[in-house]
């Protein structure tokens, strides 16, 4: 019913070759169905970028494809989560969260209903597929919209932490992930809280508070510049709604600069979510959002955009020494 | 009919008590309309009007319920499309014993859960919020897959407006429905012929909608949606059915503002207000008409 599945392709064959990362979300749902959680997931044509054939594979009467119809897939898991599934349904982010945003208010969000909803290939990671296919709006949409929780996970083993955690959570979840080429940053097990930040370290000259993709990346430049001997901290911000605002002003209050870092516009993403918190508490410290500069991305392979956005390790690197002085 | 039915005649039509009670139920949704938009000073009357009967038989007649549970798991679901006849459907819940009469009697009230379009959250026996038209043959088409995936067998019912066919998500739906052989999915289209800028048919057209229908795979009936004998026959001999894998779309001929004359006559009625005075009046002619279908 949901067609036939292709082990000999290309397309199968580089989930495991090239895109490690995808094979969390699959591998979680699959253990959390085998631990008698009623989850059931989709997609919309998109069952070999996602990982989930492993899941559909397993688990083919928990599985629903339902070819290039987003909308339809979205409401349709409100549908079923009201019948008390664990709907997990995956597309592309910048479809999910672009072209389903009303379903996912209305359907989903305002109807409470735990639907999961899993939005990959997040921020620029399309590259040369082009501007349809980046998401560098999806936090600011999905951030607007009540009672949705947004979490934006740094790699495959905190995307199943993630997945797993999500069981006990009442809410439905927007879940930002990248296209599993990340380099991982936790090991497997770690630990995951919804809106609690993981602090890497604290500095009293700048702190960079990261999300997803950019967690990998600012870790490096975090570790270069504290072995410089600069007083650098890092936060983890995997939970972008509801935001850890203990975490960031207890930064604001030891650090002089503070740097987001998201593969997204700045405009109402992470740095807008940081932006209001500061605001609104007359912190003195001062703001860097770092990120795609409120323009459309360049075309080009994902690692040539994030070298060109100064969203790998050597840019962040300079963008704090910059701020520094 | 481009695609023949086939119903079953396992299934009994229903008995004279039966047709009294489903006449009796229409004319109470359309004077409990009148009486409750009399409260909010402005309401989709002849929305309601057009689906009063479809309201009554799949209530009294079709769907498996239990009275004062409105979360019982395996009750067959109701969804609205056209979720703007939700004040007709209220008094139906009430009446289930779903939540009480004071409710009811408050809406559209500060702080009350009814509204013009149904809140599934608020609402107990609201099976799927709506107001965004184009959503719900997708969340019907969930609820099937969801009741499928664990096991259980309940048929769901989305009433659907025929300009609600101008939306694209609701085609996406029709061919997700039918490759998934979702047969306990039913859609009823309440085919009044307008919708708010005019008739259907001039701003942008959908016929030849069975044709349509049934090429998308589903299972295609039309129908007089103010026959009580005749909606009630067509969904017992669906559910009677031995092989239900093909969803059903119901194509049912409506008026709208049936029931109130000038309403029929006037397409201006898709929103309004009755002054008290006509809203006599026109209770007055619904009591007389509404028993003779």
């Amino acid at each position: 019913m949901n067609g036939p599945i292709d082990t000999n392709s290309w397309q199968y064959r580089q989930i495991n070759a090239r895109a490690p990362g995808l094979s969390y979300l699959a591998n979680a749902l699959i253990d959390l169905v085998e631990d008698g959680y009623p989850v059931v997931a989709g997609t919309a044509d998109l069952q070999y970028s996602n990982g989930l054939v492993r899941f559909a594979q397993r688990f083919p009467e928990r599985f629903t494809q339902f070819g290039i119809s987003e909308q339809n897939m979205v409401s349709a898991a409100a549908g079923m989560a009201s019948t008390g599934a664990m709907p997990f349904v995956a597309t592309f982010a910048s479809f999910l969260a672009l072209l389903c945003c009303e379903q996912i208010r209305t359907d989903v969000a305002y109807s409470a209903l735990p639907v999961r909803l899993i939005g990959h290939h997040a921020g620029i990671s399309l590259g040369f597929y082009g501007t349809s296919h980046h998401a560098t709006e999806d936090l600011a949409i999905m951030r607007s919209i009540a009672d949705l929780t947004v979490v934006a996970p740094a790699d495959g083993p905190q995307l199943a932490a993630a997945v797993k955690a999500s069981v006990n959570h009442a809410q439905p979840i927007y879940f930002r992930i990248g296209r599993g080429q990340e380099p991982v940053v936790y090991d497997d097990g770690v630990e995951f809280q919804f809106g609690k930040a993981i602090i890497h370290g604290e500095g009293s000259e700048l702190t960079i508070i990261a999300c997803g993709s950019m967690v990998h990346p600012s870790r490096e430049a975090y570790r270069a510049l504290r072995a410089a001997g600069k007083s650098v901290g890092l936060i983890d911000m995997h939970t972008i709604k509801p935001l850890d605002t203990k975490a960031v002003l207890s930064a604001a209050a030891h650090s002089r600069f503070i740097l987001t870092i998201e593969e997204h516009n700045i405009v109402g993403g992470l740095g807008g979510a940081v932006a209001e918190i500061l605001a609104e508490a007359g912190s003195p410290a001062r703001l860097i959002r770092h990120g795609i500069r409120d323009e459309y991305s360049l075309i080009a392979p994902p690692t040539h955009l994030y070298k060109h956005y100064r969203l790998d390790a050597a840019g962040i690197e300079a963008t704090v020494l910059e701020a520094l002085g | 009919m481009a695609n023949a039915p086939t119903p079953s005649n396992n299934a009994l039509p229903p008995d004279a008590e039966r047709i009294a009670l489903l006449r009796d139920r229409a004319e109470f949704v359309r004077l409990e309309t009148l009486r409750l938009i009399q409260i909010a000073k402005v309401g989709h009357y002849s929305s309601v009007f057009s689906c009063a009967e479809i309201f009554a038989t799949l209530y009294y007649d079709a769907m498996r319920l239990r009275r004062g549970e409105p979360q019982w798991p395996d009750r067959d679901r109701f969804l609205m499309g056209k979720g703007h006849a939700a004040v007709g459907l209220y008094p139906l819940l009430v009446d289930w014993g779903f939540f009480s009469k004071d409710v009811l009697d408050g809406y559209t009230r500060l702080g009350n859960p009814l509204g013009d379009h149904p809140d599934m959250r608020k609402v107990p026996g609201v099976d799927f919020s709506s107001g965004s038209i184009g959503h719900a043959l997708s969340g019907g088409l969930g609820m099937v897959l969801g009741g499928r995936a664990a096991n259980r067998r309940f048929d769901v019912y989305v009433l659907l407006g025929d300009g609600e066919m101008q939306e694209g998500q609701v085609w996406e739906a029709a061919l997700s429905a039918a490759h998934h052989k979702a047969g306990n999915l039913i859609a009823i289209v309440d085919r009044n012929g307008y919708q708010l800028d005019g008739q259907v048919d001039d701003i942008i057209g959908i016929e030849p909608l069975a044709d349509k229908w049934a090429a998308f795979g589903w299972q295609v009936h039309e129908v007089d949606g103010h026959d009580v004998v005749a909606l009630a026959t067509l969904l017992r001999q669906l559910k009677a059915e031995a092989d239900r894998t093909r969803p059903v779309c119901i194509i049912a001929k409506t008026s709208k503002g049936k029931g109130v004359g000038y309403m029929e006559t006037e397409p201006g009625w898709h929103l309004g207000y009755l002054a008290p005075s006509d809203e006599a009046l026109a209770a007055e002619e619904i009591k007389r008409g509404g028993k003779t279908q």
